[in-house]
């Protein structure tokens, strides 16, 4: 039962942590309808930014988080101008394209700058003891419940409650109409960008903490889609549910199932049998609208 | 602007035919030519991307079939191929088959797992069937590792070279050969199937699959059949893979493998088949200018050495596709037509 319960909050902090990441995919995509297959090496690029400020130059968490969010905002911000800003109305393959080609670039510049080794920078983050009954939970992964939870309820926030918010859900929902409304898209778009760049940045510092950098770490940009297809595609609130059930659901299943396999390694592959059965049974997910075209 | 001014077609055969002109045929014959002379003339490192970007088209021209033909994007293609290499190698290492016995059967394998992971497709299309193919590739490469008994898992499988009447095919300019005559037979397959009544369909689906189902297409089956097609040719291609390493190992099958697929697809041109090699030759020898200059640029700048020269050489390559799909995004075989046009209309053209 011990073990049960400990799988459930290790699952429960790293879906959380998921969540987070997933959010800045849906936003992508809701809002400037591109596929963004970098959203991993957002992370990555978050985690190697998190073992250089907390590990190599040893600055307070408060402002490396604020240091790590300042450049994630002008990341987004040149990302969009640069390259995505010149893709409006082509074809969805060739956005996801040019996606990929940043992805290949973000991969060059975590190779130059960290030649892409293991990187930790344990016991950094600020740490909080608890233990309930036999279950100790361990001290990186409380504060990542905590990071992740806090910047949900303020993406929450801005969403439901600010103009800008306000403008991206139209966007979301009819892009022409925003047009008409007089609101111009590319702001839109520019945010939503700055958005992801800001959430993948956050979630690497913390799952950075927990284990350690390599550039393998963008293998969670990948995850993170089975998060979005079963909350809903469509759904801010569902990824959230969903990226909580999916940490759950595949530490549990890594931790029963793993020693019955010859070779192991369910973690890796969980999301994607999860993501193969929602879409074989129930495509909108599980708060998403039912748009999907039945053909 | 497909044929020189002058050119009529008279009768059926000549309205069906490939290749209408004598300078085209003749194009195709110094083209052969020269493909039959290129083992003499290069260095072993231009044989080897030789041989790699004729494995590569015959992939290529399964995954047009699937994506540029049919409109249902896989990401997942490396997966495919890493079935169809995995069973010729096993067929061949472990069951003593001949490769020429065993191709077929990875082909059929590899269509079968494709028509399996098709099978959301019945309900779901464009972003959502992306993420099945992701799907798709991550579990497949995971089953391999699973049956570590069978394929070697992590370690490999080391896989013999293919054996023509007592000869094995151990020379690079061998294989070479093999790989084209393979190449070939999948670009004749694959410009001719696009034109039957099945490439028609695939189509109608692509345009608007909606109308399709109206006109009496049976859309879902055809999808299938499009899987599938496109599998057996990933299939075919994973074994060629397998069998020039002579070794099999999942790592030779990276994701980024199967999204650089769709990448020489949208460079040389989706839904053209010539549009394909294009797309492939171009890449590939891209990739060989990047490793040819990573080095070449660290004698100059002695800090780019190291993983700095990779870190230079991975920065390229993202930049060429960023920039060539906001510059150039319907690919180069657009290009190529428009140069063609060009020269039929001088001195007309502007």
């Amino acid at each position: 039962m011990a073990f049960l319960l400990q799988l459930l909050v290790t699952g429960f902090a790293q879906g959380m942590v998921y969540a987070l990441i997933a959010l800045g995919f849906v936003i992508v995509l809701k809002c400037s309808k591109a596929f963004n297959v970098a959203q991993g090496q957002f992370v990555m690029i978050g985690g190697y930014l998190g073992y250089t400020l907390l590990g190599l130059f040893h600055l307070p968490v408060w402002l490396s988080l604020i240091i790590a969010i300042a450049l994630a905002i002008v990341m987004g911000l040149i990302v969009e101008r640069l390259f995505l800003r010149p893709m409006v109305g082509k074809p969805v393959l060739a956005i996801i394209m040019v996606t990929m080609g940043l992805a290949t670039i973000i991969d060059a510049i975590a190779v130059f700058f960290w030649e892409s080794q293991y990187l930790t920078y344990h016991g950094l983050l600020p740490t909080i003891n608890l233990s309930v009954g036999e279950i100790s939970v361990p001290p990186e992964i409380l504060i990542g419940i905590m990071v992740s939870i806090v910047a949900v309820t303020l993406l929450m926030i801005f969403f439901r409650f600010t103009r800008i918010g306000l403008v991206m859900r139209a966007t979301a929902e009819d892009e022409q109409v925003v047009q008409i409304a007089g609101i111009k898209v590319t702001t839109v778009y520019a945010v939503s960008w700055a958005i992801a760049w800001v959430v993948g940045m956050i979630g690497g510092i913390l799952l950075g903490g927990q284990g350690g950098v390599t550039i393998q770490m963008e293998h969670v940009g990948l995850k993170v889609l089975a998060v979005v297809l079963l909350g809903g595609i469509d759904s801010i609130e569902g990824s959230v549910v969903a990226g909580i059930m999916l940490g759950m659901l595949e530490n549990i299943a890594a931790g029963y199932l793993d020693p019955l396999l010859p070779a192991g390694g369910l973690a890796t592959v969980f999301p994607f049998i999860i993501m193969i059965i929602v879409l074989i049974f129930r495509p909108y997910g599980l708060f998403g609208l039912k748009r999907i075209e039945r053909i | 602007m497909d044929l020189p001014c002058g050119t009529f077609h008279e009768n059926y055969a000549q309205d069906m035919a490939v290749i209408r002109t004598g300078k085209q045929w003749g194009a195709l014959v110094i083209f052969l030519i020269l493909l039959i002379a290129y083992p003499f003339f290069v260095s072993d490192s231009l044989l080897s991307i030789g041989i790699v970007i004729g494995i590569t088209v015959v992939s290529v021209h399964g995954l047009n079939i699937l994506t540029g033909y049919c409109g249902q994007i896989s990401m997942g293609h490396a997966a495919f191929m890493a079935v169809g290499g995995y069973v010729s190698g096993i067929l061949c290492a472990r069951f003593g088959w001949s490769f020429f016995a065993a191709l077929p059967f990875a082909g059929l394998c590899a269509g079968l797992v494709g028509l399996f992971f098709g099978l959301p497709s019945l309900r779901i299309k464009g972003f959502y069937l992306i993420m099945a193919t992701v799907a798709a590739q991550f579990i497949v490469i995971w089953v391999i590792l699973q049956l570590y008994s069978i394929t070697g898992g992590p370690e490999g499988l080391p896989v013999p070279r293919p054996e023509i009447a007592g000869m094995v095919l151990k020379s690079k300019a061998s294989y070479f050969y093999m790989v084209m005559i393979f190449a070939v037979l999948a670009t004749i397959v694959a410009k001719n199937l696009v034109r039957t009544r099945v490439g028609r369909a695939f189509i109608a689906i692509r345009d608007n699959d909606l109308a399709a189902e109206v006109m009496g297409i049976n859309v879902f089956g055809y999808k299938l059949l499009a899987f599938f097609i496109g599998c057996v040719f990933a299939g075919v291609a994973g074994s060629l893979l397998v069998h020039y390493v002579t070794f099999a190992f999942p790592a030779q099958f990276p994701f980024l493998d199967s999204v650089w697929y769709l990448g020489m697809l949208i460079a040389g041109g989706m839904g053209s088949i010539s549009g394909g090699i294009f797309g492939v030759v171009a890449l590939k020898l891209l990739d060989y200018a990047v490793t040819l200059a990573g080095p070449a640029a660290s004698g100059i700048f002695p800090a780019l050495s190291g993983p700095a020269g990779a870190a230079v050489g991975l920065f390229i390559r993202g930049l060429v596709i960023i920039l060539f799909l906001i510059y150039e995004p319907r690919g180069l075989i657009n290009r190529w037509e428009l140069i063609k046009a060009y020269f039929r209309l001088w001195p007309y053209s502007r």
